[in-house]
């Protein structure tokens, strides 16, 4: 059993404390924009916001996320992600589109700390959102973009 | 909008099916005349099995080919646009479920691959939207009383002077219109929407979280189920106990079905839980039970022997056997898994009399008939609805129907129900499918004033075709999916020869992006920058003397990207080093130069230049993301991947600590530059892959004098 906010609304659920947040709001809560791709903390697929960081949701049992917010890719906004999703609506980024939850939630996570980050500040941010499709050099280009964009 | 009952679509499309597409009869009971429900609106227009016209002017293409990121969507709505002269802001795209009338005309079957959807559709989806305009035209020269042929239509504006409609508000009227029977297409100069960097329309719901894949349905009482696969390769269950599984909350039933063991639970998490209480004993009297290592040696030993002619031309080996000089070289390739990024998984809602599924079918031509075979069912009762897939680099493409197989097995086992299976990545890597391992045996000879008097080539691994239904298009007992890209190669070379030993191993493997061109393209274009080198030739000049004549698409590439890279004939320049590639795979052409240096003694790849010609190139823009994202997917495999078996045959490696996808950080800059070309569109869904490998290896070696013929490089070089 746990209490927590997710995208604003209070939410209890009722299943084993051990059960990782990313079949919680998959199997639980039916938000299912956030992916699964390896279930070990390897490939950011199910990257979420805990508390305004990010955090992989298959490492992360129920437990732990009592009484925290919880934010998913459903409900994220502020000007970072809508410069970002923006971005990659501009740029045409996702192939397949299985791991661009993470990956927005990772590039906005960036923009908030970094309003203007370098290459190397994003392979540093990025480096754990595999991308199959290997769409990454259009990641990189729209995060420039999306960065471009904040500073108006 | 009111939602379109069935019986309604019946009405008001009666007689509106052109030469294309099957009586409407026939599409009612193949299940072909539902694809136009769903969203469907009162008073739509449906000229064809392909494209609906509703009243608020929104045109809905139905894609025969699944989409998992190479973009079918938007490809084959753009042809549609064209010819109906829509605008593309009004344009939809819808996937159509498993329907002969969906079929891949490349195939015969509905099926996406070789990437043949645009090569296949091209002429389908051009006269599909031809036939929509030409009936909404008619529908506006009957209502406004003027000749058809007055009427201009532009930007989805149908117009005759000072009266105008959008096609909305025509399609009714355009409903009752005679389909024409083989309309006119455009020429390519009067192309609006062909060739332009068009948005996709896929995108937005992929960066949002909406876009809906197989795992992403649920249903009400849906069990989610995994299944304990064997350890070894042609293992099969000798019994096992499910007591402690069954005592896991969430647990709801275990069955044995012919693939392991399955367990049903009520969430993913508890179904994973179930499986690990779960004890089985294998039975592995038929299993696979050697290394890579022992399989590598016994493939090498047939290779050496010869195999059997794939190809021979002038005198074969001659030019070889009495040659001044000889060059030799083994190449070995591993096992790969495919590993997309969404698992295997699918939906099975089985009722008594039917079942509907959810998946992302690539062969839903053989899916659903493996599903209603398993189920008992006449497949007219079987509907498959093709889900977008998060990618599948051909491993979706299952001639055997496996995993549909599978899904249905395990909704047998338990009764009535729905049904969730999921592949956990563990699942996918240990799970076989995968690129055949492979040797190459090369030898080229060398006359003394170093012309290359002869070249051999010969390749040893595992058919994909034979023993599955596509057994039957091999000829005389050869599969060219094992060796293609060694057959036909664009050089002039007098007496040359490709051999082929098939080898057999309880693996199961299956088509790979790019299929044999994944090791056929690095054997060759590797071991040809060697015979250049031994020559004292350019790598680009010394590839450009020895094209055949005729092979002017070859021949443009390759002056492109050496144009793009500013190739001078140096190969090295300070720490960097430059290699060039040529590959040609279904009917695409593309060569790439890799620059590369070395950082932590392995290659690091900065950028890379590739030039590409696929034909009349639809969208640009798919295109080079396609070419981009095949250089990324290539150069990860080349670098770090390989599924190996242990001693005793067990898989090594089960999730992506151990199966290194490339990552951001390792990703080069790319350059992609399309030829201009009026030839009909290829394929670009996979050439780009082939060529990034030996580009890569061919300037490691002018970098550090070692040629890599055992992938991957990490294999030696790592860490
Ligand atoms: S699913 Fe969580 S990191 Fe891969
Ligand atoms: S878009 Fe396919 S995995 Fe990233």
């Amino acid at each position: 059993m746990a209490t927590f906010e997710l995208n604003g609304k209070e939410v209890t659920v009722n299943v084993p404390d051990d059960t990782p947040l990313l079949w919680v709001l998959r199997d639980e809560l039916r938000m299912t924009g956030t992916k699964f791709g390896c279930g070990v903390a390897q490939c950011g697929a199910c990257t979420v916001m805990l508390n305004g960081m990010t955090r992989r949701s298959c490492v992360t049992p129920v437990s732990m996320v009592d009484g925290s917010f919880v934010t998913t890719i459903e409900s994220i906004d502020g000007p970072e992600a809508e410069a970002v999703q923006a971005a990659w609506e501009k740029l045409d980024v996702p192939q397949c589109g299985w791991c661009q939850s993470g990956q927005v939630m990772s590039a906005t996570a960036l923009l908030r700390e970094i309003p203007k980050p370098t290459d190397e500040d994003i392979d540093n941010a990025m480096a754990g959102n595999i991308c199959r499709c290997a769409t990454y050099v259009r990641i990189r280009k729209a995060i420039h973009d999306a960065a471009d964009t904040l500073e108006g | 909008m009111t939602r379109m009952n069935r019986r309604g679509f019946l009405a008001s499309s009666a007689g509106l099916v052109i030469g294309m597409t099957l009586p409407i009869a026939a599409r009612a009971q193949s299940g072909a005349a539902l694809a136009f429900q769903g969203d469907g609106t009162e008073g739509a227009f449906a000229p064809n099995s392909f494209v609906r016209v509703a009243p608020d002017d929104t045109v809905t293409v139905m894609i025969k080919h699944i989409e998992f990121g190479q973009g079918p969507y938007t490809g084959l709505s753009t042809l549609v646009a064209e010819e109906m002269d829509a605008d593309w802001s009004q344009m939809r795209a819808e996937a159509a479920p498993a329907d002969p009338v969906y079929k891949n005309l490349a195939f015969g079957m509905q099926g996406t691959g070789g990437s043949t959807a645009m090569a296949n559709s091209y002429m389908q989806m051009r006269k599909a939207g031809a036939a929509a305009r030409a009936m909404l035209v008619a529908a506006a020269a009957e209502e406004w009383g003027v000749p058809a042929s007055e009427i201009s239509v532009s930007k989805g504006v149908i117009s005759h002077r000072d009266k105008s409609s959008g096609f909305g508000a025509l399609a009714e009227k355009a409903a009752q219109q005679t389909p024409p029977e083989d309309p006119a297409v455009k020429s390519a100069d009067q192309f609006v929407l062909i060739g332009q960097d068009l948005p996709k329309l896929d995108t937005e719901a992929k960066s949002n979280g909406t876009a809906i894949f197989s795992m992403d349905v649920y249903r009400d009482g849906m069990l989610t189920v995994v299944v304990a696969h064997p350890p070894k390769f042609g293992a099969t269950v000798a019994s096992f106990d499910a007591t402690a599984a069954l005592e896991v909350p969430g647990v709801e039933a275990v069955h044995q079905v012919s693939q392991g063991v399955a367990v049903y639970a009520s969430s993913t998490y508890a179904a994973v839980k179930g499986r690990h209480a779960l004890k089985v004993e294998w039975d592995e009297s038929g299993a696979e039970t050697r290394s890579s290592e022992a399989i590598y040696q016994a493939f090498s030993e047939a290779a050496a022997e010869g195999g059997q002619d794939a190809e021979v031309i002038g005198e074969g080996t001659a030019g070889i056997d009495g040659a001044a000089q000889v060059i030799e070289a083994e190449f070995r390739f591993p096992y790969l898994a495919h590993a997309p990024m969404e698992p295997l998984d699918g939906v099975l809602e089985y009722a008594e009399d039917r079942a509907e599924v959810w998946m992302g079918s690539q062969f839903p031509a053989l899916d659903l008939p493996a599903v209603a075979t398993t189920l008992g069912f006449d497949p007219a009762n079987v509907r498959v609805n093709v889900m977008l897939a998060g990618g599948s680099f051909g491993r979706r493409a299952q001639d055997t129907a496996h995993f549909a197989n599978e899904l249905a097995e395990v909704a047998k086992a338990a009764g009535p129900g729905t049904y969730k299976l999921v592949w956990t990545r563990e699942d996918d890597l240990h799970g076989g499918y995968y690129r055949p391992l492979t040797v190459h045996r090369m030898r080229a000879g060398l006359a003394g004033d170093g012309t290359l008097t002869g070249w051999e080539d010969v390749v040893a691994n595992q058919s994909i075709m034979s023993g599955g239904p596509m057994a039957q298009m091999m000829q005389d007992g050869m599969d060219p999916t094992s060796y293609e890209g060694s057959t036909k190669m664009p050089y002039d070379i007098a007496h040359a020869r490709t051999g082929w030993a098939q080898m057999e191993s309880p693996v199961p493997v299956l088509w790979w992006r790019s299929v044999g061109h994944t090791h056929t393209g690095y054997a060759t274009e590797v071991f040809l920058d060697m015979v250049l080198e031994a020559q004292g030739k350019d790598p680009v000049q010394g590839r450009l003397d020895l094209l055949k004549s005729d092979k002017s698409r070859d021949r443009g590439v390759l002056r492109k990207v050496a144009e793009m890279a500013g190739w001078d004939g140096t190969k090295v320049k300070g720490e960097k080093a430059y290699g060039v590639a040529l590959h040609e795979s279904f009917e695409t052409y593309v060569a790439q130069i890799a620059e590369v240096s070395e950082v932590d003694g392995m290659p690091k790849v900065h950028r890379v230049w590739c030039a590409v010609d696929c034909g009349v190139a639809v969208n640009p823009n798919v295109i080079r993301a396609q070419m981009e994202g095949g250089i990324g997917f290539g150069l990860g495999t080349v670098l770090f991947d390989e599924i190996t078996l242990g001693e005793g045959g067990a898989v090594q490696q089960s999730n992506f600590d151990t199966y290194r996808m490339l990552r951001i950080n390792e990703m080069p800059e790319v350059m992609v530059e399309i030829i201009p070309s009026d030839a009909d569109p290829t394929g670009v869904g996979e050439p780009g892959v082939p060529p990034i490998g030996p580009a890569v290896a061919n300037a490691w070696r002018a970098l550090t004098g070692e040629p890599v013929t055992t992938l991957p490089f990490a294999k030696k070089y790592g860490a």
